[in-house]
């Protein structure tokens, strides 16, 4: 863990290619897959967004959320707001109709342009996660305390939604819609677009991590994982880190969930509760915590086995999937990534002995 | 007057099943710091237990016997939960001490495997467990006002289990071992004491207590694979509310959930009222950030 | 120092090249199943409906239930009910002269599940037909999916109208087959008190809306009204609140599992059938024996079929169901509807002659079928069907007695087109 601290410049060549070699395979996997294939792909690389999102507080700051569900389904319901609002076509939306609302409640009038819908996709999980983190964090509220907050914060989430059933379309949540800035969203060209979005953003969201976790931000909030009581003797504040880190983790999670609801076409409070919550988490530990690719590629993997599980066996996946958690926590505890690594420095030891290593290749490291 | 008698009735009951589906996870979770995902599955063995000793009742022994087996099925339940817990620990959570987060996601995953367990043995559909006679029917201290029987029982249960967990926790050579073990486990482990089998009983014992929880569910509740999920996050908040590591603060966080839940339950609807709880609870744990009875302890962090 | 650099950068390079493996392991997972997804056109595979499903051998068929989750407890049994159907209509010889495969999928219990599995049925089995769902919100979330891929759902379960799409047949009862019929009688011959309780969702909302209304029509009077969050396990406050307003009927649409609590609770209470008369519209035989038949004796329940339902139809249904499953398993009325779907399905898709959505849906108009609860008649204009309405009381067997029927199946009315004090329930859709 201390290793991962110590930074000795880094092989920028090495991780470009890497970075380019994925970005090459997120570009051609439409010309391999089927439009649902391609549909399902595109909900995986959402999940991964607000994997890499979890991770940063998560691996990095060592806070652990099961209450992430929550801004992924605020970012969702933002989104399917306006999308809904767009099929209405100025009629109020049918649950309100059945529910006896003769009006647009107020704060739905935002939703009615994309950007507005956007930006609050964004802001609202923000806000929230900024809200709870400002008293929680100052007031030194951590560890399994803090897990057990955000549970909390679950179940206040989904009762309170599912409850309101007037005003955001109750467990049935929220369905139903036809276009996306004019472009229908059952369009093969529309969804050929949308994915390629998901993955810009994905991108985007990996950089945007890195920068972060090289910066001295990112430091910071890796000591206050490995020491918090040291980090504030030493005159650091670490509840702003912690709040910062936890508004950016929340906004991702609300861009992933924006994105969610535009390849699944449904947002409902199941996808905020408890369930979600922790199965996210498990995406970040069976990946590897700590690095960002184990994160998006937990996401990516379990995403992958769960599908492939439930449709080969429908009838007893849980044994699976239950085997899966419990076998990589025992014999993986640093995740998918963590093998890897050791899988590649034990082939390395292997080739070196037949061949001494070239000094230029010692260039040194860079943790992603 | 007699409403507000029922209600406060209603309200001890409510913590009192509280507190007995906290009290296992107050030892697994709370002393031995497993944060037992599978806790509600635990319980719902507790629950199939009692059905299986109810089925073996009906099948087996003469029917004037049939009221007996409650008493009988307590015990199972605790028996079987104690197996499970036993046999996962020395499988699967021996492995995880001192890493609390990956004992979640490990124990997730037992939680899955055994609600599909449930499925394939007992099928998808809840199965019925018939009270007892001697549990039917109420205490009638006014006209308006019974206390029914079950609660009544579950009261006295709930009672019992505490007990036996103080004298155990307190008064016996093995309780001071689990103390021991858990506050220092180096030093335990230089004077002599089996860590290993100290682990390995604490975690049966807090599983089978959520075994009997299962059991006394099974009198009000529904008995099925998913009955696990409805009590988890309940029991894991009575045991954060309290203070983690001491059972005084249990009983305190059951009572305090409990009886805030039903007079909001009252004054408003089910729904709102379970959000100003949960509300209430976020709000207290932000005045006091390790529950009611918070352990003293010199070391930072 | 240097010797902890090139370690930890051969950790890197490990990591980049798990990316990289990993990565063409998902998209070569994605793409595994291409040919025999990728049709000629890919652009319009949406409307490829002409064969669809119809392979050389057989015929694909959908099956979309909840086997895990909460919603397993009840959608397991639907399931077992069409596999029956299927297996029975296979034995004489299929349909179309080819045999019918299962496509069984796991909606587990969330909606957007439902929606994927939805999609991956139609557009990656080609399946003719699906038979699925339980909860309102699994439909809600399945019919955009089946409307813009042009599939066919049959949906099985009684639900809360005000809903009829061009690509489901509804073969559960709508609110006027259900709890309308229900409310009158319960005004005329139990009370006029009524308390409504219901799990806090979709249903309950909607129908006690519709109960309201109908109660200031007939001169009913409002108690209560309650709802308590899905999976509520607590009923003594809310049953203190019933006490206190003193109602002569409880009509209760409470879910799943909450009835389990609700009536165990209540008669802990003190307060038995004789007491008060509850009405439930989701308790069936299945339910029953969840609860305890001595728990619920003497309680009401609205369905369109009972397992005590007498037909010859009937009798060799619960004979098949038992043999299949096993002697201690119930039949209810959703169970039955999940039956009944499949051989509707086969039947309108025999006049057809194919599968296609369009012939099968034009064959299915008006079709007549002798089904375990009677005769029903798929109402063209609606594509929900002709049930008979029938009022139960639960014996100490843990079967129903039927107190009430309307002798004659009841045409679909999902929208109360046909009651006036209905008129300002919904602007129509």
């Amino acid at each position: 863990m201390t290793q991962w601290m110590i930074k000795t410049g880094a092989s920028r060549y090495g991780l470009a290619m890497w970075y380019f070699l994925a970005a090459a395979l997120l570009l051609a996997a439409p010309l391999f897959t089927s439009d649902f294939r391609l549909n399902l792909l595109a909900k995986f690389l959402a999940f991964a967004i607000a994997a890499v999102g979890l991770d940063l507080l998560w691996g990095y700051t060592g806070i652990l959320s099961l209450g992430h569900g929550v801004f992924f389904g605020l970012g969702g319901y933002a989104m399917a707001m306006h999308l809904k609002l767009q099929a209405s076509g100025g009629r109020l939306p049918d649950f309100m109709d059945w529910s006896g609302l003769t009006k647009l409640p107020w704060f739905w009038m935002p939703f009615q342009s994309f950007g507005g819908a956007v930006l609050l996709g964004m802001a609202i999980p923000a806000a929230v996660a900024l809200f709870l983190g400002f008293f929680t964090f100052r007031n030194r509220i951590r560890g399994v305390y803090f897990t057990i907050l955000t549970q909390a914060l679950v179940i206040i989430s989904v009762t309170l939604i599912t409850g309101q059933q007037a005003f955001t379309g109750g467990t049935n949540g929220i369905t139903g819609y036809g276009q996306i800035l004019g472009h229908s969203l059952a369009a093969p060209e529309t969804k050929l677009a949308l994915y390629y979005v998901t993955a810009g953003v994905l991108l985007a969201t990996f950089v945007l991590a890195r920068i972060v976790v090289k910066s001295r931000f990112g430091k910071v909030l890796r000591a206050i994982r490995d020491g918090e009581n040291r980090v504030r003797f030493l005159g650091y504040d670490p509840s702003r880190y912690q709040m910062g880190v936890f508004v950016l983790s929340a906004t991702l999670s609300g861009i992933a969930g924006m994105l969610f609801v535009l390849h699944v076409g449904i947002i409902s409070p199941s996808m905020m509760g408890i369930v979600p919550s922790i199965e996210m988490v498990l995406w970040v530990a069976i990946g590897g915590r700590g690095t960002l690719i184990g994160a998006a590629l937990g996401a990516l993997l379990l995403n992958g086995a769960k599908s492939a599980f439930s449709e080969s066996y429908p009838d007893i996946w849980l044994f699976f999937m239950g085997a899966l958690f419990i076998v990589t926590t025992v014999f993986l505890p640093r995740g998918i990534a963590g093998l890897a690594v050791d899988g590649w420095r034990k082939a390395r030891r292997i080739v070196r002995r037949r061949k001494e290593v070239p000094e230029h290749e010692r260039k040194g490291y860079s943790a992603v | 007057m007699d409403v507000f008698w029922l209600q406060l009735f209603n309200g001890i009951s409510v913590s009192s099943i509280l507190l007995l589906i906290a009290l296992g996870l107050a030892v697994t979770f709370g002393q031995m710091n497993v944060i037992n995902m599978a806790h509600g599955e635990l319980i719902m063995v507790g629950a199939y237990a009692t059905y299986m000793t109810q089925k073996l009742f009906q099948s087996y022994l003469p029917a004037s016997w049939f009221s007996q087996y409650f008493l009988l099925s307590i015990a199972a339940s605790f028996a079987a939960a104690f197996l499970i817990g036993l046999l996962l620990e020395k499988t699967l959570i021996r492995f995880l001490y001192g890493r609390p987060l990956d004992s979640l996601l490990a124990t997730w995953g037992v939680g899955l495997v055994l609600q599909q367990l449930a499925r394939s043995i007992f099928g998808a559909p809840n199965v019925g467990v018939k009270s007892p006679s001697w549990l039917e029917g109420g205490l009638s201290v006014t006209q308006g006002l019974v206390l029914p029987y079950k609660r009544l029982f579950i009261l006295a249960l709930v009672a019992v289990c505490l007990l036996a967990m103080f004298l155990y926790i307190y008064r016996t050579t093995a309780g001071r071992r689990m103390r021991a073990v858990m506050q220092n486990r180096d030093m335990a482990a230089c004077l002599g004491i089996s860590t290993r089998r100290v682990d390995s009983l604490t975690f049966a014992i807090g599983s089978g207590l959520a075994g009997i929880a299962g059991c006394a569910l099974t009198l009000i509740g529904p008995i099925g694979p998913t009955i696990g999920t409805y009590y988890i996050v309940d029991a894991f908040m009575v045991v954060v509310l309290g203070g983690v590591g001491k059972l005084v603060g249990t009983v305190f966080g059951a009572l305090g959930i409990g009886m805030t839940n039903t007079l909001f339950e009252y004054w408003t609807t089910a729904s709102l009222g379970k959000v100003l709880v949960f509300l209430c609870i976020v709000a207290f744990l932000q005045w006091k950030p390790k529950g009611f009875v918070a352990m003293r302890t010199r070391s930072l962090d | 120092m240097r010797q902890t650099g090139t370690k930890i950068k051969k950790r890197h390079m490990g990591k980049g090249l798990l990316a990289a493996v990993s990565l063409a392991l998902v998209l070569g997972g994605c793409g595994q199943n291409e040919p025999a997804a990728g049709s000629a056109s890919p652009a319009a595979s949406p409307a490829a409906g002409a064969s669809s499903g119809e392979s050389g051998d057989g015929i694909k068929v959908g099956i979309l239930h909840s086997l895990s989750g909460t919603m397993a407890i009840s959608e397991v049994s639907v399931k077992d009910a069409e596999m029956m159907a299927i297996d029975e209509i296979n034995a004489k010889g299929g349909v179309l002269g080819k045999k019918l495969i299962p496509v069984v999928e796991d909606g587990a219990s969330d909606w957007p599940t439902f929606a994927e599995k939805a999609r991956k049925l139609l557009s990656e089995d080609k399946v003719a037909t699906v038979f699925g769902g339980w909860t309102s919100a699994s439909r809600k979330a399945m019919l955009p999916v089946f409307e813009e891929l042009n599939g066919l759902l049959w949906y099985p379960v009684q639900y809360e109208g005000l809903e009829s799409s061009p690509n489901i047949f509804y073969t559960g009862a709508t609110t006027n087959q259900q709890i309308v019929p229900a409310v009158s009688w319960l005004l005329e011959n139990r009370g006029k008190k009524m308390y409504l309780l219901g799990s806090d969702y979709v249903f309950p909302r909607t129908a006690n809306k519709i109960i309201k209304a109908q109660l200031a029509a007939e001169g009913g009077e409002l108690a209560g009204e309650e709802y308590t969050p899905l999976g509520h396990t607590d009923y003594t406050t809310i049953i203190s609140k019933i006490k206190a307003a003193k109602p002569d009927i409880v009509f209760n649409t409470l879910n799943g599992d909450s009835n389990v609590a609700f009536f165990k609770q209540l008669k802990d209470a003190g307060i038995s059938a004789a007491d008060l008369t509850t009405l439930s519209v989701s308790v069936a035989e299945e339910e029953i024996r969840g609860i305890g038949a001595d728990v619920l004796e003497g309680h009401l329940a609205a369905w369109n079929y009972y397992q005590t339902t007498d037909t010859p139809e009937n009798k060799t249904f619960v004979e098949a169901y038992k043999a299949k499953y096993g002697a201690d398993r119930v039949t209810a009325d959703p169970i039955e509807a999940g039956y009944d779907a499949v051989y509707l399905w086969a039947a309108a898709v025999e006049k057809a002659g194919s599968t296609d959505v369009a012939a099968v849906k034009e064959a299915a108009k008006e079709l007549e079928w002798d089904a375990p609860e009677g005769k029903v008649k798929i109402d063209g204009e609606t594509q929900h069907l002709y049930k008979t309405v029938r009022i139960g009381e639960v014996q100490a067997d843990g079967q129903f007695k039927e107190v009430w029927s309307s002798g004659e199946p009841v045409k679909p009315d999902p929208y109360l087109k046909t009651y006036a004090w209905a008129s300002g329930l919904s602007s129509g859709s």
